[in-house]
């Protein structure tokens, strides 16, 4: 199997798409896409209310269109395992083409864990219908009842005579069969499982390992140029005056201006960028108004109104029954993606149509985009999607691509557009800084009685606790997204699991904290103060695969747990850590996570975005924040803002909890939300450290070692 | 200052006439058609623009182009010889050893300089090794694994 990039015209499309047996279908958020039927960037001759196809070809392959993109979470391949497996047809027999938005009916963006979780099922019950086709067709074909046959490989044979067969090739050999998936076909049971469940090497890792995989960098068009922008130095500067003439003298070089947008281009990027250096640029600051150390107490200041988000009983009531009384603030600041690759698009501009190859999340989005920006009808952009060198959700974003195709437009030559790190540092939608305090209390019977939550500007998603709390209240004031005008000097966003990773840190802190007031210890009282079953197995089965033994903390072993439920996928963590209190460093030595995630697709591709998901959260718990003074950034690359690498490494072990006949949950994000509360319980566990505010810095472990 | 520059590239003769002080990655990528060196920093911090010269790994994007006179230059394109692939390639399919696969060509490429000085590293000597090399999507610990799984594939110097 392959990505398949299909150079072809829509024209040529159409005929490719002739023969064959198609299923229409559509997936997940069906309101989007009702509001989405109907309007321009359908191509023309193909129905609307769909949001995905599949079509099994007179060659006998298989393709599966969709404006998802794949950008290292793997849905290339569990797609393929699904579609391969409901179908009958061996996984390399599929071909995934994603995120053309010629050739892929419209989809919102792959974001949110949503690809496997919204797209399996429909994906899988359009698969069964083209299978129930094609045995029509064989039995046709072959003369036989329907009961006789069976497929194996995408040959269908009779069961009595397997030398008497076709396959589903041939079947398809000068038909066009359409079929729209509007009543569920039956599907396999989990035992009949033979490509589902089964470990399989990512379908993109050959192109991957020889350099052949394409990113948007490695498009290359003749006539070609690479642009390099001028930027502020910080958000909300205005350009005062401007200096050109020295780059404008250097060989092959050609500036171009339209209003805010300047830029050097040139055959070569970094001769680019040597001239970008000779422009001489003056800029009216914006008077600086926070910093990384004042951010908390303006969004205090600023914060809107409380949203309710859920509740139960009366807060009031609860703090009577309340033996012990617990009341704290938590922090977390703000986070960059740093995806390896930038953001980058390449543009050409052919008369009214513009092509633009994109590291996007959101191919349809910035089809609009770019649309509007350049003056032209939806329907005359095509953004292709090549591989995205990761996402994170910083990748919704589409800037790069709206600035490469005006470029474009005003040069009259394909342009690039690839970001620096330090442009990419300073556009980034970061994961947005937040407080949140909580105030709860825990009766003499060890029981949590009351809980009373606010999340300020961290997001409401994963701030619901899941304790067995007879009285609560949860609330959010400002968000991560729509943020309230003059609270976050710069672009906030989703990041890998939105919210989660603030409201996770700051329940489970609280949660231990409380277990340690209570003389418990943390497992027992998380369990103690647990009914939902599936986080009670969970956390059982990381304990047992950790091989914890009850003691209150601290106990000096360095221990934590932490759990949560993260839109349906139930996820403990244990962590053992060893901190030196003189220079504050803390080696995380050995992280267990169980995950309960449904029906698991790919178990290998699900452990390996489990450890990524450990290995990446090592980041926030620990280093990464973003350094800023006003609206300037002060992070230009990875030596002040530091991620997580090799020598970080703890062992990582992963124990699925699979609910077979669940459906599949997202799996891409869970697994990062409790590093934060975890590393942070395993701090105090060893140190008797307790850390408030993300990340859990040197300087701030010799700060909370000097208060004790 | 342009020069006349002579060196080998994944084993064929290349001359080229550019400006020396050009650093090596954008020569490769744009001027050489090769692709698979990426740019993630440009300053020599992440390690996706990782190629070889006379079998050293280096950071593409801080090394001038006129210091690979009479040189052989390595790169990812270059690694798989006659359709087949080199331990590590194969490794790192086999381990998952990646994600998003934008650092993939430096991990191998560092990888392979490593193998080359320590036939037999230990796990942390990988990890030293390979410490300056970023991968943000998390496969760290797959790499490590398809590095060592590699080395003793190679031992008995199958390929080096």
């Amino acid at each position: 199997m392959k990505k398949a990039h299909f150079p072809v015209s829509r024209r040529e499309f159409i005929k490719l798409l002739s023969g064959g047996v198609i299923v229409f279908f559509s997936y997940g958020d069906l309101k989007a896409l009702q509001e989405e039927r109907g309007r321009r960037g359908f191509p023309q001759s193909l129905p609307t209310d769909f949001n995905a196809f599949l079509r099994i070809g007179e060659d006998g392959r298989v393709a599966c269109f969709t404006g998802k993109i794949e950008m290292g979470q793997g849905v290339i391949t569990s797609l393929a395992q699904m579609l391969a497996e409901e179908l009958d047809v061996p996984l390399s027999s599929v071909d995934m083409v994603m995120g053309d938005t010629d050739l892929c009916p419209w989809d919102m963006g792959t974001f949110g864990s949503l690809s496997t979780r919204n797209f399996g099922p429909p994906l899988r019950a359009a698969a069964a219908e083209a299978r129930a086709v094609l045995m029509l067709l064989a039995a046709e074909n072959l003369q036989l009842p329907l009961s006789q046959l069976e497929v194996k490989d995408g040959v269908v044979f009779d069961k009595t005579r397997p030398e008497n067969k076709v396959s589903y090739g041939e079947l398809t050999k000068g038909k066009r069969i359409e079929r729209h998936l509007e009543t569920k076909p039956p599907l396999k049971n989990a035992s009949e499982f033979r490509i589902i469940g089964k470990p399989v090497f990512r379908q993109d890792a050959l192109e991957k390992v020889t350099g052949k995989a394409k990113y948007a960098g490695d498009i290359r068009l003749p006539g070609m140029l690479y642009a390099r922008i001028l930027r502020p130095p910080a958000h909300g500067a205005k350009l005062k005056s401007i200096d050109t003439s020295a780059a404008q003298g250097m060989k092959g070089i050609q500036i171009v201006q339209d209003g805010d947008l300047v830029a050097v281009l040139h055959e070569a990027p970094d001769m680019a960028s040597k001239a970008l250096a000779k422009i001489k640029a003056q800029y009216d600051l914006p008077e600086a108004k926070v910093d990384d150390k004042t951010i908390f107490e303006h969004l205090l200041n600023v914060a809107p109104e409380a949203r309710v988000i859920s509740q139960k009983g009366n807060i009031e009531e609860g703090e009577k029954l309340a033996s012990s009384v617990l009341e704290e603030t938590y922090y977390n600041s703000y986070v960059a993606h740093a995806t390896i690759e930038t953001h980058t698009a390449l543009a050409k501009i052919e008369g009214n149509k513009a092509t633009v190859w994109a590291s996007t999340q959101t191919p349809f989005t910035a089809k609009e985009e770019i649309a509007q920006a350049l003056g032209f009808s939806p329907e005359n952009v095509r953004i292709i999607t090549p591989f995205v060198g990761a996402g994170f959700g910083g990748k919704t974003r589409n800037k790069q691509a709206v600035e490469a195709a005006r470029l474009a437009k005003l040069a009259g030559k394909p342009v690039q557009v690839s970001w620096s790190r330090e442009e990419e540092f300073f556009y980034d939608t970061f994961r947005p800084a937040a407080v949140v305090k909580i105030k709860s209390g825990i009766a003499d019977s060890g029981k949590i009685v009351f809980w009373d939550y606010c999340v300020y500007f961290g997001g409401e998603r994963g701030s619901q606790q899941f304790y067995d709390v007879p009285h609560h209240r949860t609330v959010t004031r400002g968000d991560w997204m729509r943020s309230t005008p003059g609270s976050h000097p710069f672009g906030t966003g989703a990041w890998r699991a939105p919210g989660v990773n603030t409201n996770t840190f700051a329940r489970e802190s609280q949660i231990d904290i409380m277990a340690s007031k209570a003389g418990a210890d943390p497992l027992e009282f998380r369990l103690k103060n647990l009914s939902d079953e599936r986080m009670q197995r969970v956390l059982k089965a990381v304990a047992e695969k950790f091989g914890w033994t009850p003691s209150k903390a601290p106990s000096g072993r360095g221990f934590g747990v932490a759990c949560a439920d993260y839109l349906g996928t139930y996820v403990a963590t244990m962590a053992e850590v060893e901190v030196d209190k003189t220079s504050g460093r803390v080696q995380v030595k050995r992280v267990v996570c169980a995950q309960d995630m449904g029906l698991v697709i790919n178990p290998e591709g699900a452990k390996l975005q489990i450890e990524g998901c450990n290995t990446m959260g090592l980041g926030y718990a620990l280093t990464e924040e973003i350094h800023f003074k006003g609206d300037e950034i002060l992070d230009l690359n990875f030596d002040s803002y530091e991620i997580p690498r090799f020598s970080w490494l703890p062992k990582i072990e992963t124990v699925l909890v699979e609910t077979r006949d669940l459906p599949p949950q997202g799996g891409g994000e869970p697994a990062i939300v409790c590093m934060g509360g975890v590393i942070a319980n395993a701090i105090y566990d060893a140190a008797g450290l307790r850390l408030y505010q993300l990340p859990m810095t040197p300087e701030r472990i010799k700060e909370a070692a000097k208060r004790i | 200052m342009t020069e006349a520059i002579h060196f080998k590239l994944n084993g064929k003769p290349i001359r080229l006439t550019t400006d020396g002080e050009r650093m090596l990655l954008w020569v490769l990528r744009t001027d050489l058609g090769l692709t698979g060196a990426k740019f993630g920093c440009g300053e020599g911090f992440c390690g996706a623009c990782t190629v070889l010269v006379d079998n050293k790994a280096v950071r593409s994007c801080q090394f001038p182009v006129k210091n690979i006179k009479g040189k052989e230059v390595m790169t990812i394109e270059g690694l798989a010889k006659d359709g087949s692939l080199h331990p590590l390639q194969k490794a790192f399919i086999e381990h998952d050893a990646l994600q998003c696969g934008f650092c993939t060509s430096g991990m191998i490429l560092n990888a392979y300089s490593l193998l080359l000085e320590n036939a037999k590293p230990t796990r942390e000597e990988v990890i030293q090794k390979m410490d300056e090399n970023f991968c943000r999507c998390g496969s760290h610990t797959r790499i490590i694994q398809a590095i060592q799984a590699a080395a003793q594939e190679m031992k008995g110097g199958k390929r080096g």
